[in-house]
């Protein structure tokens, strides 16, 4: 088990230095560093002293080197676009993303799980039906049609809830929460349900298929042939087993909870890392667009990770096959 | 107890209803099976032997669904209960032991874990008590070491240790009947032998009735009391297994008993039966064995022998008198179309 | 139990399939009508240029001054604009029709594109195995954790710091055309991989090579016809998801830019005008987008479950 993780730890350790060539090379060649920070104007000796500064005119590999040790420390560099440390940019923002992506994410699994089981056991009936082809419509419908539809329904047509922004905030240890305040609620409504809805229908088909797989198994027939009850079987049996496919998908579905929630804030003005990405991508800030990359890469890495370790907590073959040999 | 049979199944019929049609997968299937008796089932894959596990046990997959006949437990009908009734015959009256120990149990759950439950499930015991119960099976099934190896997960346990394992969750709520379905087809020789010698031990210490569905005439000859063949949905000749064995009547089971590997006297060539069983959707209308069949004649093409009895043997062809005669006589001497009982029992 | 017909190689066989795919069509309502939009509004939206009543590309065809004119039937429409207008005075209906095409355009180029390199690297990848196969499935691996619109949004990202400005409505289709070519390439390689190392070790591969023929050649043979089924699947949904991934490029304003429109364009301009009301901008190439996707969803969904000999 231990040599198990220390192999993912290995591997996670291998894709986070591929990711930080890429975000070196953007860095290093796309465009050139010093322009951005100096004025068109500046003097050419000022100009190398710049280059200097930064290391540029050390060679490339030492250069990677450097730049992946400040990476780990988290430091990007200035930002282009705001003249700001990106370190302290992102880090305003990424309590509002993680926030929204969270209560997102929990969300759609408190939803989507017994609507899958439901779809599943009771597949003939007619609300799982109309719970299909409303699957089927949020898996169809863009995110960013969805935020749009419910924004127009509920803030501009019934004023109920917020159009934009994150409502009040508190300061927590350092971290600045909506979850504390009524507007801070209310505000988060929409774009939480925005970026749950795709979530959900893609957790209810995938529980739904996977259930449907597994009470066809043998397994299943042989605990009804032993007069189990329908309630074990379909809970303790068959729910357990969709479990495996269900945490891969949820962990990669958290990487696309991440990008979708980009859309989520662009349309709510949502003041979180997406918006701000957005906003490097536009105005070719490339610092900014680097640290996300390696941010985000890193989530994803680390719930990978999680995710290898919760199948081996869950299906007890991957434990011997991950048992050192 | 009642002296009669564990299991009477009369004039069975089982029909899916489908896009072309309506098919009858079982058409009149009757047998009885008796206290501490194996009846073996056999027949091609196909023929309706599992189905006809399936329907006694009440599992039949929609669309398919029971529409005439009876199943009896100890006298009980049970082919009719609700579906709450019958989960309380299931695995506490009737035990059921699918082909493939491997997929048979649950990975996520230990064994012993998958007895417990079902011991909970139907006995009034605690949790201590079944959990003791289920080690003490564990043992009578010959699993070595059964204290450690009830916390073992079923990928831990060899093929045929699974079928042992399985063999146990069979047993635990000491059912009058278990149903056999190709229980040693996924195993190895040399373990399929073990499994046979353990069926056959506990059918004979715990007096339960056995339905073993195979296709393997050996295993057969190994086990059964007595055979039922089986053709597209139909018994097409039943007796004791020496008998049947020995001296089959039916040209199928005649063409059944060339196909086992002999490895005393001489090593012949297999003798193959030509041809498939025809689908169910395109059943000849007379004997359905006909197109296969190396001795038919005119009148096996137009109508379909019924069973009629030839010493030992009930037999379905019309090599053996005119069914229709014989089983006029048959109604005379006994009113119910009754299936030969175990030996030595008394037709009601 | 009948077992599933599984010589596909079989020219006979393969054309009772087809059959049988097309009986399925028939019987399936749902999917028949799906097919009937898909086909429906890609012929309109190929068929643009000759059915619009006007070419919203065109700056001399349109004038401010029709700016924001709502759908005919409204209060204050005008017969000339069915749908109404966009901020600029475009006819909706035409500049639909045209966006269609342009996202038909780039989301069909891209999964072209994606479909070629996964279904070439994922040859590659089975047929080489050891150290390369590694190396390709790694890649992959780690691609499928970062969604697509990341990865487009990056692409984007470099591209626009490399071209000009003046250079990016020329270069914008390509740009999304890549981005989505790279972000959808690892379905199909997968598919392929496992198809070719089942092949591979087949005895005719081992013959033919033996024989000194091409064990590739024979693969592609071989190994392609088997999956068509699978990926022609994931093209279908990947057709839409890559619909959806350009709509919402475009509608984060790294996509299409204003002058040649794509829904995600139209529907970009339309959200800025929502709160004023004027609410047609939006919702027209909204629910265009909307019905062509699930359409194609639908469809999806449908050959998954015919091709599948498992549900037959």
């Amino acid at each position: 088990m231990i040599a198990f993780v220390i192999r993912r730890l290995f591997q996670s350790v291998i894709v986070m230095i591929a990711v930080g060539l890429i975000a070196f090379t953007m860095f290093r060649f796309v465009g050139d560093p010093v322009n951005q920070i100096v004025s068109i104007d500046t003097p050419r000796e000022q100009r190398e002293r710049v280059r200097q500064d930064l290391g540029l005119d050390r060679p490339v590999p030492v250069q990677f080197a450097a730049y992946l040790v400040r990476a780990a420390q988290f430091d990007f560099g200035m930002s282009y676009q705001f003249r700001q440390p990106v370190r302290g940019l992102i880090g305003e923002r990424m309590p509002a993303t993680l926030e929204l992506a969270g209560v997102a994410a929990v969300l759609a699994l408190l939803v989507g799980i017994p609507m899958g089981v439901f779809t599943a056991l009771r597949r003939d009936s007619l609300l799982a039906s109309l719970f299909m082809a409303v699957s089927l419509v949020g898996i169809s419908l863009p995110t960013f049609l969805i935020a749009i539809l419910l924004r127009y329904l509920f803030s501009v047509q019934l004023g109920w809830l917020p159009s934009y922004g994150r409502g009040d905030v508190v300061m927590l240890a350092g971290w600045s929460t909506g979850l504390l305040t009524a507007s801070g609620l209310k505000a988060l409504i929409l774009p939480a349900v925005t970026l749950a809805l795709f979530q959900m229908t893609l957790i209810t088909r995938l529980v739904r298929a996977e259930m449907l797989e597994v009470l066809r198994t043998d397994y299943i027939r042989f605990a009804r042939a032993r007069g189990l009850r329908n309630r074990t079987i379909h809970f303790g049996h068959a729910l357990k087993n969709t479990l495996v496919p269900l945490i891969t998908v949820t962990g990669l579905q958290l990487g696309s909870l991440i990008a979708f929630a980009l859309i989520t804030e662009y349309v709510f003005q949502w003041p979180g890392m997406g918006l701000l990405f957005l906003g490097a991508v536009q105005n070719v800030d490339i610092p900014v667009m680097a640290a996300y990359l390696m941010l985000t890469a890193t989530i994803f890495v680390g719930i990978n990770l999680v995710v290898d370790l919760l199948y081996a907590a869950v299906d007890p073959r991957l434990r011997i096959a991950a048992r050192p040999a | 107890m009642t002296s009669g049979p564990v299991l009477s199944v009369r004039d069975l019929k089982v029909e899916f209803a489908s896009r072309r049609g309506v098919l009858r997968a079982l058409d009149g299937v009757s047998f009885d099976i008796g206290r501490g008796e194996v009846l073996g089932l056999v027949g091609e894959s196909g023929a309706g032997k599992s189905l006809t596990g399936a329907a006694v046990i009440g599992l039949l997959e929609p669309p398919g669904r029971i529409v005439s006949g009876e199943v009896r437990l100890l006298g009980e009908r049970i082919d009719a209960l609700p579906e709450r009734q019958m989960r309380a015959v299931r695995g506490r009256r009737i035990a059921m032991v699918f082909q493939d120990p491997l997929t048979s149990l649950n990975p996520l759950y230990t064994v012993g874990q998958q007895i417990e439950q079902t011991i909970l499930a139907h006995l009034p015991v605690s949790r201590r008590e079944a959990r003791r119960r289920a080690i003490d099976l564990l043992k009578e099934v010959g699993i070595q070491g059964a204290e450690r190896r009830a916390d073992a997960y079923p990928h831990e346990f060899s093929g045929g240790m699974r079928q042992r394992v399985v063999l146990a969750l069979a047993l635990c709520a000491e059912p009058d009947l278990v149903i056999a379905d190709e229980p040693t087809t996924a195993l190895d020789v040399s373990v399929q032998a073990q499994i046979i010698a353990l069926i056959r031990k506990l059918c004979l210490e715990r007096g339960m009735a056995v339905m073993l569905i195979t296709h393997d005439m050996g295993v057969i000859a190994e086990t059964a009391d007595r055979v039922a063949v089986m053709y597209a949905g139909r018994i097409v000749e039943t007796g004791p297994v020496a008998a049947l064995v020995g001296a089959p009547l039916h040209p199928y089971a005649r063409g059944l008993m060339a196909a086992i590997p002999r490895l005393d006297g001489d090593r012949e060539r297999l003798a193959q039966i030509p041809g498939a069983m025809p689908r169910l959707q395109d059943l000849p209308r007379g004997c359905a064995f006909c197109p296969r069949c190396p001795e038919n004649f005119a009148h096996c093409h137009v109508e379909r022998p019924e069973l009629v009895t030839r010493g030992e043997h009930r037999v379905a062809c019309f090599l053996y008198g005119d069914g229709l005669a014989d089983r006029a006589g048959d109604d005379g001497a006994a009113p119910a179309p009754e299936m030969d009982g175990a030996p030595g029992e008394a037709v009601p | 139990m009948s077992t599933p017909d599984t010589q596909r190689r079989d020219g006979w066989s393969a054309r009772a399939r087809d059959n049988e795919v097309l009986a399925s069509l028939l019987a399936t309502p749902m999917a028949l009508v799906s097919v009937c939009v898909v086909l429906a509004m890609a012929g309109a939206a190929a068929l643009a240029p000759w059915i619009a009543p006007s070419d919203p590309f065109d700056p001399g065809a349109v004038s401010l001054i029709d700016s924001l004119t709502p759908p005919r039937w409204v209060e204050g429409g005008d017969p000339r604009f069915l749908l109404g207008t966009d901020n600029q005075g475009r006819d909706l209906w035409s500049a639909i029709l045209y966006g269609m095409r342009v996202s038909l355009i780039v989301g069909l180029s891209g999964v072209a594109l994606a479909a070629v390199v996964g279904i070439g690297l994922g040859l590659v990848a089975g047929f080489a195995g050891g150290r390369i196969d590694a190396v390709i499935m790694r890649i992959a691996d780690v691609q499928l954790t970062f969604p697509a619109i990341l990865i487009a949004l990056l692409v984007d990202g470099v591209v626009h710091a490399m071209v000009q400005d003046s250079q990016r409505e020329t270069t914008a289709m390509a740009v999304l055309i890549v981005s989505i070519g790279l972000s959808f390439w690892v379905q199909y390689a997968r598919t392929v991989r496992g198809s070719t190392m089942v092949e591979k070790n087949k005895d005719y591969v081992q013959a033919a090579r033996l024989m000194g023929l091409s064990a590739p050649a024979i693969l592609v043979r071989h190994v392609l016809p088997n999956v068509t089924g699978p990926i022609l699947v994931i093209l279908t949904i990947n057709i839409a998801l890559a619909v959806i991934t350009e709509a919402t490029l475009s509608f984060l304003g790294v996509g299409l830019p204003a002058t040649q429109p794509s829904l995600g364009t139209l529907i970009r301009i339309g959200n800025d005008f929502l709160f004023s009301g004027e609410w047609w901008i939006v919702a027209f190439p909204g629910a265009t987008l909307a019905v062509f996707v699930l359409a194609l969803n639908l469809c999806g969904d449908w050959l998954r479950d015919a091709l599948n000999p498992k549900l037959r």
